[in-house]
């Protein structure tokens, strides 16, 4: 920290040391900034590469914690392999690293070697929406009798709008995304999953604990149309039409037992 | 280390430049640890979370940790306000630190002399800058900025470093001290920071301590290094936070006690964290010095 420079020196070089660190950082090809010293001459780039090396670990690990399930199915190597990829590519927008692991899912639909895992991204789907649901804003939901209570009303249900707890999600997948999540939380077994199986599940954290809760047939879009604010009875024909299948008493039974709406919207007026 | 019984309403009365960590011992929360310290309440003096842990609209960590800040005072620590950038600062996230520090109350906020987004891009680093008039004047002005929005002082923390700038014209106890008389904020005295740097730069870190504002200083950093070799072969200290305070940095924090009296002090222990128990091991460690200190005061 001696004064070895003179002044010429701070106009033109103070605007630059960030952008040659920015560019650096992230790309182990593009050479060390200039204008760093250490104290007994030695090439700083071993130096620099202290900082390299925080940063893109501490990243990877960042995602290694939003996503365990997709690192425990392609294996911690190729996980952190594809992560540093994409790290390069698409480094954080925000300090608020929770937010980071949004935009991996749809990485990995676009990266070519993990392809021969089709199920990959919709697991990595799930993991973003538990950990949407975890950070989620706090709400009460209906207790059983309020929303029965609120069920009771048939001239007026078809035009009612269900309001959801915050922290909802639905996936909706070609695969078995649900069920190999909750093999790898210990409570399924792996080998009775067929990967190649379609999948629906809802996400919610009614109070503290998140549930991923499994969805019949319909049950998934049903309630993406009523997070969007669709009226309870469009919400359900629509589902109807998509899946013939669809099991509108046990999809409510479903959202009772997962506390996953907090009221009912009797208001007649159209909504924008 | 008694806790504290301070109550919100104590904390509502008393005006905002007043509020400060207490003479204590604290260690980081960790959410591995949530259940423990509600279950077994340490005696520990205060608990320091990072802020941007915290800025999620709801869920268990916020319900942790209001029940817990109810029985502790509280640091505030960013990591990621990146006061030395070139950039302004970052508003949108100085609007979320303003929410988190008003839903909380802290007794301290801090963050760091660094860098650590470009470009719209956030590193998740602590990265340097060089020590001249013009970053100077730009750092001031963003603590200036900070400490007006938030409406309260902040604490600012020496870095390790790693690497230092040929156009650097100030050393870094010159920039600190500079940017404390010309800001009027606090000191947060990383002692493990001061021995990383020193040893990396082959400096003397009693005569780097004594050269910084030390009557500044209200809390202050022990945390453990990793070693590393540069391309000669000199010692290089990475701050990891992953392993048990050094003894060179205990004998240091000693050194600086001397000079302040006791000052609240954090272990931290953000990597490879330990069993709960581990750190109340260190903290009792640092508790003995802070007796002593106060022995000596």
């Amino acid at each position: 920290m001696s004064a070895q420079a003179g002044s010429k020196y701070r106009e033109a070089d103070s605007k630059s040391y960030e952008v040659e660190f920015a560019a650096t950082l992230l790309d182990a090809g593009h050479p060390c900034p200039e204008g760093l010293i250490a104290w007994n001459g030695s090439d700083p780039v071993k130096r620099f590469a202290v900082y390299r090396n925080n940063v893109v670990s501490s990243l990877i690990d960042a995602l290694a914690d939003t996503f365990p399930v997709t690192c425990a199915l392609v294996g911690e190597e190729f996980f952190r392999a594809m992560a540093r990829v994409f790290v390069a590519a698409e480094p954080p927008r925000s300090p608020i690293l929770a937010e980071y692991g949004n935009g991996f899912p749809a990485f990995i639909e676009s990266f070519a070697p993990a392809q021969s895992i089709p199920y990959l991204v919709d697991v990595a789907r799930l993991e973003i929406l538990y950990l949407t649901a975890y950070h989620a804003a706090d709400a009460t939901p209906l207790d059983e009798a309020a929303f029965r209570g609120a069920l009771s009303h048939p001239n007026a249900l078809p035009t009612v709008r269900i309001r959801l707890h915050p922290s909802t999600g639905v996936l909706r997948s070609a695969y078995a995304a649900c069920s190999l999540w909750v093999a790898h939380q210990g409570t399924l077994d792996l080998a009775t999953v067929d990967p190649y199986q379609a999948e629906e599940a809802l996400v919610v954290r009614p109070l503290w604990e998140v549930l991923v809760v499994p969805l019949g047939p319909g049950a998934g879009r049903f309630i993406e149309l009523l997070a969007d604010g669709a009226p309870f009875g469009e919400s359900a024909l629509a589902a109807s039409r998509e899946q013939p299948g669809f099991d509108l008493a046990a999809t409510l039974a479903i959202l009772i037992r997962a506390g996953a709406a907090i009221s009912f919207d009797f208001k007649e007026e159209t909504q924008p | 280390m008694k806790p504290s019984s301070h109550s919100k309403a104590d904390l509502a009365g008393a005006p905002p430049h007043s509020r400060r960590l207490p003479a204590t011992v604290g260690v980081g929360l960790k959410p591995e640890h949530y259940t423990v310290v509600l279950a077994t309440r340490p005696k520990l003096g205060f608990f320091e979370i990072h802020a941007e842990n915290y800025m999620g609209a709801g869920g268990l960590p916020h319900r942790y940790l209001s029940r817990i800040r109810e029985e502790y005072p509280l640091s505030v620590h960013g990591v990621g306000l990146s006061i030395g950038s070139e950039a302004g600062i970052d508003e949108a996230h100085l609007d979320r630190l303003a929410v988190l520090l008003q839903r909380y109350q802290p007794e301290a906020f801090s963050e760091h002399l660094a860098w650590s987004s470009h470009g719209g891009a956030y590193f998740n680093d602590l990265l340097p800058l060089p020590y001249t008039q013009q970053t100077l004047a730009r750092v001031c002005a963003h603590i200036d900025r900070v400490q007006e929005r938030l409406q309260r002082r902040m604490l600012l923390e020496n870095p390790s470093t790693y690497l230092e700038f040929v156009q650097s014209s100030l050393s870094e106890p010159e920039f600190i001290t500079e940017v404390q008389k010309r800001t009027g904020c606090g000191l947060l005295l990383d002692v493990n920071n001061a021995f990383v740097s020193c040893t990396n730069h082959h400096r003397d870190p009693k005569a780097y301590l004594d050269a910084l504002p030390l009557s500044w200083v209200e809390e202050i950093h022990l945390a453990g290094f990793a070693e590393d070799h540069d391309a000669a072969g000199a010692p290089l200290l990475i701050d990891a936070h992953g392993s048990p305070i050094d003894s060179a940095v205990w004998n240091l924090y000693r050194h600086v006690l001397e000079r302040t009296g006791p000052v609240a002090t954090l272990i931290e222990w953000d990597n490879d964290i330990p069993p709960f128990g581990r750190l109340i091991e260190e903290a009792g460690r640092a508790d003995l010095c802070l007796a002593a200190a106060g022995d000596l005061a």
